[in-house]
């Protein structure tokens, strides 16, 4: 496996940066529940990035990962659901717990193409959710404009998300050699979209 | 010029500079939590300096004492002493300049301070090093509890007394230090019984080392977040806490699920950079 380079401790380490800031700040006008799903994905997001630092790509090999990777996106989609539609915040925390529940209970027991669906519905919906609802919210005048970088970070995730699902699924889109060059880089652009994207709230 | 530089070099090995570094940054922060009107630039760099040269005085007397036993040890022959590079008179003399100008600062700064950074250089000098590491392997608790004396001392001399919000701080480096010194104990398992030192693995086995790790992690992460809450930290740092906590959790849990040297030694890591980022936090409320 690729041995990580000073340049990607760097990314990586801006990355934790960014999103411990983002964990102090806090969301602009999120109630406790969006609170505490941003709270969960970007601290998902800063462990992972002092995880990937210390142990190195091969940490990666961990079937956890997919799980764990998963959190991110989903917690995400739940904080901005929790936010701008908070009738349906407690429906979507109980979605999101079963979406990764079923990706750790498929990851760990049946594995095969039942995995894979599974992965890649939860994956789904949370990546429309996070790429589409702030670029629409934007458009409608309901957040500012540069709430529409949240979409970009939303567009960054589900890149990284597809690329890393399909080399753990065996049949990669890219090299791992390839994926693993542009990984630091592609999660230290998406915190900072997202992070650009809370900060104009 | 270069005999100088090598010298240097030398003593600076002597030290255990990230060793200390970290111990320092615990007595900072806990200086620091108690924020104004207290924290001013000339305190804190007096703060800095005698808990700098009292850390170091005392290692390097570790050192001295430990000489012998370094030498049997693969990860340790290199060092100063036993490789020949530092004489032991001149790693005394220095040992004993470091400590009497870091404890006599301390002194006179606040003899409340002083009396508590001389406790920590007696505690790890002559009663963790000489007395017990030799005897038992629960001497770790004696070096825990010198380790936690900096964050007591800090926060003694910021508000003029032992608090409670200080012995948490303490016992947080105290939980600590068993996370931080039992993987190393781990990993250099036979480093430690050529030299003949009893480590936990050694006595108890190695599962029964990793739950008193992971025990000990859960211990320390409860310590410094009850500390920084009682201290009246910011809610956003505290959630930075948290997560920086449960990070710390995650992998004590993780390294008795799925043991490796591996995970050993990443626990090992993260557990030093969790310390020096909750000290970093609590010092960062002061401004």
């Amino acid at each position: 496996m690729k041995k990580m380079s000073g340049l990607d401790r760097i990314f990586l380490l801006i990355t934790g940066l960014l999103a411990a800031y983002q964990i102090v700040v806090g969301v602009k006008s999120a109630d406790a529940l969006a609170a505490l799903a941003y709270t969960v994905a970007f601290g998902v997001l800063l462990v992972a990035g002092l995880l990937l630092i210390i142990f190195g790509f091969e940490v990666l090999a961990s079937p956890i990962v997919v799980v764990v990777a998963a959190i991110i996106p989903v917690w995400l989609a739940l904080g901005l659901v929790a936010q701008y539609f908070s009738v349906l915040g407690t429906t979507a925390l109980v979605l999101a717990i079963v979406g990764l529940l079923a990706v750790a209970v498929t990851r760990f027991g049946a594995r095969g193409k039942l995995a894979t669906m599974v992965l890649a519905v939860v994956h789904g919906i949370a990546g429309i959710i996070i790429f589409g609802l702030p670029i629409v919210l934007s458009l409608r005048g309901i957040a500012p404009p540069g709430f529409a970088m949240i979409g970009v970070g939303g567009a960054l995730i589900g890149l990284g998300g597809l690329l890393l699902s399909f080399l753990k699924a065996g049949k990669p889109i890219l090299s791992e050699e390839t994926i693993l060059t542009v990984l630091p880089g592609l999660l230290l652009l998406m915190t900072a979209a997202f992070v650009a994207g809370f900060a104009a709230l | 010029m270069k005999t100088i530089k090598a010298k240097l070099r030398a003593y600076w090995t002597l030290i255990k500079s990230l060793q200390t570094g970290l111990l320092l940054i615990t007595g900072l922060a806990a200086y620091m939590s108690a924020r104004c009107p207290v924290t001013t630039w000339e305190t804190l760099l007096a703060v800095t300096a005698t808990l700098f040269l009292a850390i170091s005085g005392s290692t390097v007397l570790n050192m001295v004492y430990d000489r012998d036993i370094d030498a049997k040890m693969k990860r340790a022959c290199m060092r100063p002493l036993p490789s020949g590079k530092v004489s032991v008179r001149e790693a005394l003399l220095l040992g004993f300049l470091l400590s009497i100008a870091g404890v006599g600062g301390a002194l006179l700064m606040s003899s409340l301070y002083g009396a508590i950074v001389f406790a920590g250089l007696f505690f790890d000098v002559i009663v963790y090093t000489v007395w017990l590491k030799r005897r038992t392997p629960y001497s770790i608790i004696i070096g825990g509890l010198a380790g936690g004396m900096p964050a007591l001392a800090g926060r003694a001399l910021a508000v003029g007394a032992v608090d409670p919000l200080g012995i948490l701080l303490a016992l947080g480096v105290l939980l600590w230090i068993p996370t931080h010194i039992m993987t190393f104990n781990l990993k250099y398992a036979d480093d430690y019984a050529r030299a003949g030192v009893p480590t936990f693995p050694s006595a108890y086995g190695i599962n029964g080392t990793r739950i008193i790790i992971t025990l000990s992690s859960v211990g320390a992460a409860i310590a410094v977040t009850l500390a920084a809450i009682g201290i009246g930290m910011s809610w956003g740092y505290l959630r930075l806490l948290v997560v920086l906590s449960g990070g710390l959790l995650a992998l004590a849990a993780a390294s008795m699920w799925r043991p490796s040297e591996r995970m050993n030694h990443g626990l090992f890591k993260y557990a030093s950079v969790y310390m020096l980022g909750s000290m970093l936090l609590l010092a960062a409320e002061a401004f």
